[in-house]
């Protein structure tokens, strides 16, 4: 039981394909986010799982059922869109009601409880006479939500729901949503290019770029264990530093020419590259004969410090996370050197951490 | 300080009084017309407007005297027939050139436009021939047949339709709607302002049709309002313009309805929340 895609390809025209040979299994009752950056496919490939998008080549299977020819009423399962679509001429009791009696085969008293119930849910029930003109946005979010409720389908969509919303709202939505998912069973999947929503809520994230699937795994294999440099540098704000590098000896490289970290693995003699996170670069004060970088500004972010620093080899800049009474200022001259929990990538941008999980557990 | 204060109050007593002279310019006519059509024949024609011997007489006597509740009838019958044909056909065929997808879609919707840029007085002759071979001159068919779809219709209602956001289409398809459910249930309504506007235009336009139906029609039994008001003239050697006036201002109050009506309906943000 479960929605399996096999090389799904998406292409207009004559045109270079938008979605190449897409693989995934969604197994049923997860939390399965499609993350990328803006033009990726991700709202393609869901409407090709909703049936809205005819798919080129390759078959989608839910619950061991080829649909690719099934139109998207027959393949039970909601959807909800960024813009929310709600019908303004209908009032939210309305709204919430239009699928089940769309559908005709719900009696009446079946189709009241359940959008009781599924108001009730999204605590919306003393607003069900209210129009959609008259709700706020995060309200029209709710009734959106509640209409994938009331459904009976057990695979709902969400096509980046929470982009309208503001950060606080979308932050508190973000939790509503995934304690309505665990709550009702749903197998939920769910298109963002945000990847705090995408760590914050799947089950397992698929990051897909230009037109491939990077990796498909859970919050802590893709934060950890990133596929390659473009996974690597999606995750985490503020991004991971990318530096060139070489080998100095066995066990031992140079890190753009600034200063150097001891490894526990093989690596190519020249051609790749170190990812190293901002918690994981240290940064000290140091005289201008000894220093390889300079401060270029500071975000305070109360329980700690983003320090942008330039590399003074090649310009590089960086990002360092230093503890919020950290004292630097902008233009100090500083050293930069790193922990060994570093990521290796090579000339391709692929991941070539040995042991990656003993690096990152040391 | 003041005299910039006396310059801005004086620009605007200009404007008004400005806007005040306009508007009785412009209304002054209809005014006199409602206000003569209360006064006796006798009084207009010696000129004297001012006269205090004001009755109903004239509309007692448009109704009783003149066949002008048969032209009301007919008109009735005739522009509600071609507001509702109009708002079906138009609406169906702007749907399929909106949301079905056929080979010629564009062509076709470009000959709906050439018919469009032909003006009516063009198409009398070849209409009338048709109309006489149809045997339906001097009936209502042939004041109705002409004019059961528009292709402004069509038009105005396609440009209204495209409107409709994408998502509730697609909302519609994943809760299975077919092509009618759609139309009636998120369509139509979504649409509701501009389906008013075309149902008043359409509804006024019948009502004021003269030429064609002065062609078409000779007896009382499909003889329309306009036509009626001009029959009432020259009926008699000596023109009751009292009773003429009456009639006028009868024939106006439902195009005034039309608009009051439309005008509540003419608020904008219906759709609002819809998508955001």
């Amino acid at each position: 039981m479960s929605t399996v895609l096999t090389n799904i390809t998406k292409s207009y025209d004559s045109e270079k394909p938008v979605l190449n040979d897409i693989n995934a299994e969604i197994q049923t009752g997860e939390f399965f986010v499609i993350v990328g950056p803006s033009g990726c496919g991700k709202s393609t490939l869901l409407r090709m799982i909703a049936g809205l998008t005819q798919i080129s080549d390759g078959e989608i299977r839910i619950n061991d059922k080829v649909v690719n020819d099934l139109p998207p009423k027959d393949r039970n399962l909601t959807m909800v869109f960024q813009s929310y679509a709600l019908f303004p001429f209908l009032n939210v009791w309305d709204n919430v009601a239009f699928g089940l009696k769309a559908r005709k085969n719900t009696s009446q008293a079946e189709i009241e409880k359940r959008v009781n119930e599924a108001l009730k849910m999204v605590n919306l029930e003393s607003l069900k006479d209210r129009k959609p003109r008259e709700l706020s946005g995060g309200q029209r979010q709710r009734v959106a939500l509640a209409r994938a409720v009331a459904s009976d389908a057990k695979i709902c969509l969400m096509d980046e729901p929470l982009s309208n919303l503001d950060a606080q709202l979308r932050i508190k939505m973000r939790q509503e949503i995934y304690a309505l998912q665990r709550k009702l069973g749903l197998t939920l999947i769910y298109v963002t290019h945000d990847q705090v929503e995408a760590m914050t809520m799947a089950d397992h994230i698929m990051v897909l770029h230009d037109s491939k699937v990077q990796q498909i795994g859970t919050p802590a294999e893709i934060y950890k264990y990133p596929a390659n440099e473009f996974v690597a540098s999606f995750f985490g704000v503020p991004p991971i530093n990318i530096l060139p590098a070489v080998k100095v000896s066995n066990g031992r490289i140079n890190v753009n020419n600034d200063f150097e970290v001891n490894i526990d693995q093989q690596v190519p003699a020249d051609n790749f590259k170190v990812g190293i996170r901002p918690n994981e670069l240290v940064i000290e004060q140091a005289d201008e004969l000894h220093a390889n970088a300079s401060v270029k500004s500071i975000e305070f972010l109360g329980d700690e410090k983003i320090v942008y620093a330039k590399m003074s080899n090649n310009g590089l800049e960086v990002a360092v996370e230093v503890s919020s009474d950290a004292d630097f200022k902008a233009y100090d001259t500083i050293k930069v050197s790193a922990t060994e929990k570093v990521l290796l990538f090579n000339g391709d941008g692929v991941n070539i951490t040995r042991n990656a999980e003993d690096v990152v557990n040391a | 300080m003041q005299s910039l204060d006396e310059r801005t109050v004086l620009k605007r007593v200009f404007s008004y009084v400005l806007m005040a002279i306009l508007a009785v310019i412009i209304l002054a006519p209809f005014f006199i017309g409602i206000w003569t059509s209360f006064l006796p024949t006798m009084e207009i024609a010696k000129g004297n407007m001012f006269s205090t011997n004001v009755s109903l007489d004239n509309y007692v006597a448009a109704f009783t005297r003149t066949p002008i509740l048969r032209y009301l009838g007919n008109t009735v019958v005739i522009a509600a027939v071609t507001m509702i044909a109009q708002l079906i056909f138009c609406s169906m065929s702007a749907y399929a050139f909106v949301f079905l997808k056929f080979r010629f879609r564009k062509t076709f919707f470009t000959l709906f436009l050439v018919t469009m840029m032909l003006p009516f007085e063009a198409e009398i002759i070849p209409n009338f021939a048709t109309i006489k071979q149809m045997g339906l001159l001097d009936h209502f068919g042939a004041l109705i047949i002409p004019f059961l779809t528009s292709a402004f219709g069509t038009f105005m209602l396609r440009q209204s339709f495209m409107q409709t956001p994408a998502e509730l289409k697609e909302a519609s398809d994943i809760e299975g709607l077919n092509h009618f459910q759609f139309y009636w249930k998120i369509v139509l309504p979504y649409n509701k302002i501009s389906m008013i506007t075309l149902g008043a235009y359409s509804f006024l336009g019948a009502w004021n049709q003269y030429l064609w139906p002065m062609l078409t029609t000779f007896s009382n039994n499909s003889r329309v309002i306009q036509n009626g008001l001009k029959q009432l003239k020259s009926e008699e050697t000596f023109n009751d313009w009292g009773m003429i006036q009456a009639s006028a201002a009868i024939i106006v109050i439902p195009t005034i309805i039309v608009l009051f009506i439309g005008q509540h309906y003419f608020k904008s943000g219906m759709n609002e929340g819809a998508v955001k």
